[in-house]
């Protein structure tokens, strides 16, 4: 069942088309995650939502009703900021008690729904702390207490753990996830950190210069991604760019001829012949090759390239391998000991290899 | 850290140096406020005495030439520093709101600022005897409500800014935050913005008190004859009698020194709140 709807929503602020006919639903008690660059619309798209932006075109329909006439405080909406805004001269009670002592709910049950939503975030007991008196950590999760205790019909976070560091931002993906599975709120998450959306959401947007991309569940969009864009944006890969040039086992696997004359096979995606396409390596996918000879003799898609750049990162290394006119991006575990300059062997399983669109 | 004692005597220095400079003044007008008689060369007076304390507080007789009891023109300057305060806060604190937070083209907004500090962008004296013409036609020199409205002028200047600065510093996702929990804009601007913006719009109230007690040019020009503050007495006594001169001086510090005490207890870092981690 779909819990918002946004129909065709544009926004420009002046000459510049921030949001350009933009149309998806969120459905009931799932995470939908607008992902993309800086400057994509993502944010625009959840500011209009929540109505501290004023759309030129579109409607925003939330269950039943057409919520874009009306002001942010009559939408019913539950908030968390990228800076979380909690108000310094209150306590955290004030914070959250805030909202409920608008509506005039009585004293007894506001002091019991803040001690819940307070036990949900794991802070029993803060009622008298001072925002300044907490941790980044701390204050977010008071910042999503808030959005939550007055119970709204959708929650919307604005990049809510961008401003953590990155150990606390992995711990409170997961706990926001079993926040939000728990209660079974509907969420519309913005961010520019494809990994934080994979892990999160239910269904990803991605959208770049106003424009919705692709939409699907994060298995789909790292999978299939429509275009280069996507296939890009989703996880770091490196990119072989060519022409379709045959089809294999029944149109299951598709030959690909780079520009400078390499032949590699990958899956299909409805594509033809002599089509313009984009290769996919993902980092994870590349084999090396340490003994030639072992190879079996049809295995498809082996590689001969030389050692450009190394980054030793612990429990990976990552290296950058000059194939032809490309450099192929590869993460692989400590154990392989290159060094700049060596010539290597490597290859990919067809199954790994994503065959995209350019555009 | 242990401090050694040589930098700490430095310290010492530096700092008395710094309160001798600071209270050195006060201390010279103190000591020619009872000085009866003073001559040169003697360090000190020769004759000590609160009578010209006494007469410029209008508990003696005036008896000597430019002592007059002080405490009318006090009393109206005082007055006139609440007014004009009262009226340039209930001014400036919309207008700065404004100027802030509504979607105004850079443009407007700057050349709104710059007609608020116009009046002090030239200077004083040509601007208020033009003032004083124009007052003149229409009555209104030598009226408290004259001085009344040059005061808001000259405070109105710093007030404007002084609050645009205060409301702009304020991240507007609290007043967002506040609206999306179902305040109204003006809800949020009462039980947010404007107890976080209480610093600013303190110090903004006081300086327009501090300035309105020592107006003195356009006071002068479009007060008299009939209207007279306490800095325009201080300005007839420094001509005849300094010592005088000196008591009405501290008087005048008095309220100052009052206003600075009970900021500081406003200013404290309670209410500078922190935004995020």
């Amino acid at each position: 069942m779909a819990i918002l709807k946004v129909k065709n929503l544009s926004k420009n602020f002046g000459k510049v088309k921030a949001v350009q006919g933009v149309t998806f639903e969120a459905t009931e008690g799932k995470v939908l995650s607008l992902l993309g660059p800086s400057g994509c619309g993502k944010t625009t798209t959840l500011r209009c939502i929540a109505g501290f932006e004023n759309p030129d075109q579109g409607e925003i329909y939330l269950g039943n009703r057409k919520i874009t006439p009306f002001p942010p405080e009559k939408r019913g909406i539950g908030m968390v900021f990228q800076n979380y805004a909690l108000w310094p001269h209150m306590t955290v009670y004030g914070n959250l008690a805030f909202g409920l002592q608008i509506k005039k709910v009585p004293k007894p049950e506001i002091d019991k729904r803040i001690k819940i939503v307070l036990s949900m975030v794991q802070l029993d007991g803060y009622e008298s702390r001072y925002p300044r008196q907490m941790s980044g950590g701390q204050q977010q999760r008071i910042a999503m207490a808030r959005a939550l205790v007055f119970e709204p019909e959708i929650m919307l976070l604005d990049e809510p753990l961008s401003n953590l560091d990155a150990k606390l931002r992995e711990e409170m993906r997961f706990e926001f996830t079993e926040l939000q599975r728990k209660l079974g709120i509907t969420a519309i998450y913005v961010t520019h950190d494809q990994a934080e959306a994979l892990v999160i959401s239910d269904k990803i947007i991605i959208l770049d210069q106003g424009k919705i991309v692709q939409s699907g569940s994060p298995k789909e969009i790292y999978s299939n991604p429509k275009n280069k864009f996507v296939a890009g944006f989703i996880a770091v890969s490196t990119f072989i760019d060519g022409s379709v040039d045959s089809f294999l086992e029944g149109k299951k696997n598709v030959v690909v001829k780079s520009d400078d004359g390499f032949i590699i096979n990958g899956i299909n995606d409805n594509l033809s012949i002599g089509q313009r396409v984009s290769v996919v390596m993902r980092m994870n996918t590349i084999k090396f090759i340490q003994n030639e000879s072992k190879v079996e003799k049809n295995k498809v898609n082996i590689f001969r390239g030389k050692i450009i750049q190394s980054s030793y990162l612990g429990e990976n290394i990552d290296y950058k391998i000059k194939l032809g006119k490309w450099e192929v991006r590869t993460s692989v575990e400590a154990k392989y000991d290159f060094e700049l300059g060596d010539e290597v062997t490597f290859y990919l399983s067809p199954e790994d290899i994503i065959v995209t669109r350019e555009k | 850290m242990q401090k050694s004692s040589f930098r700490k005597t430095i310290e010492i220095i530096i700092f008395s140096i710094f309160i001798f400079f600071l209270f050195a003044p006060v201390l010279s007008l103190g000591i020619w406020s009872v000085a009866l008689r003073w001559y040169w060369p003697h360090t000190l007076p020769q004759k000590i005495g609160f009578d010209y304390w006494l007469q410029a507080l209008g508990i003696t007789k005036s008896l000597t030439l430019g002592a007059v009891n002080v405490i009318p023109a006090f009393l109206l300057s005082l007055g006139i520093a609440i007014i004009v305060v009262i009226i340039t806060m209930a001014i400036a604190i919309p207008a700065g709101y404004s100027l802030a937070k509504l979607k105004i083209p850079a443009l407007l907004k700057g050349i709104i600022l710059i007609l608020f500090l116009l009046p002090r962008a030239f200077p004083q004296q040509p601007v208020f005897i033009n003032l004083m013409l124009m007052f003149n036609k229409i009555g209104l020199t030598g009226t408290v409500f004259g001085v009344i409205l040059v005061h808001l002028v000259v405070g109105l200047v710093f007030a404007v800014w002084i609050t645009a600065s205060t409301f702009s510093s304020i991240p507007p996702e609290l007043e967002e935050a506040a609206r999306s929990v179902g305040a109204s804009r003006l809800k949020a601007f009462f039980k947010v913005t404007l107890p976080i913006s209480t610093p600013g719009l303190i110090a903004s109230a006081v300086f327009v008190f501090l300035t309105s007690m020592d107006e003195f040019t356009g006071t002068f020009f479009v007060g008299i004859p009939f209207v007279t503050t306490l800095p325009m007495t201080l300005y007839s006594a420094s001509g005849s009698n300094i010592q005088f001169a000196s008591v009405i001086a501290i008087l005048l510090l008095i309220p100052s020194i009052l206003f600075m005490i009970v900021i500081q207890k406003f200013l404290k870092a309670e209410h500078l709140g922190g935004m995020g981690g």
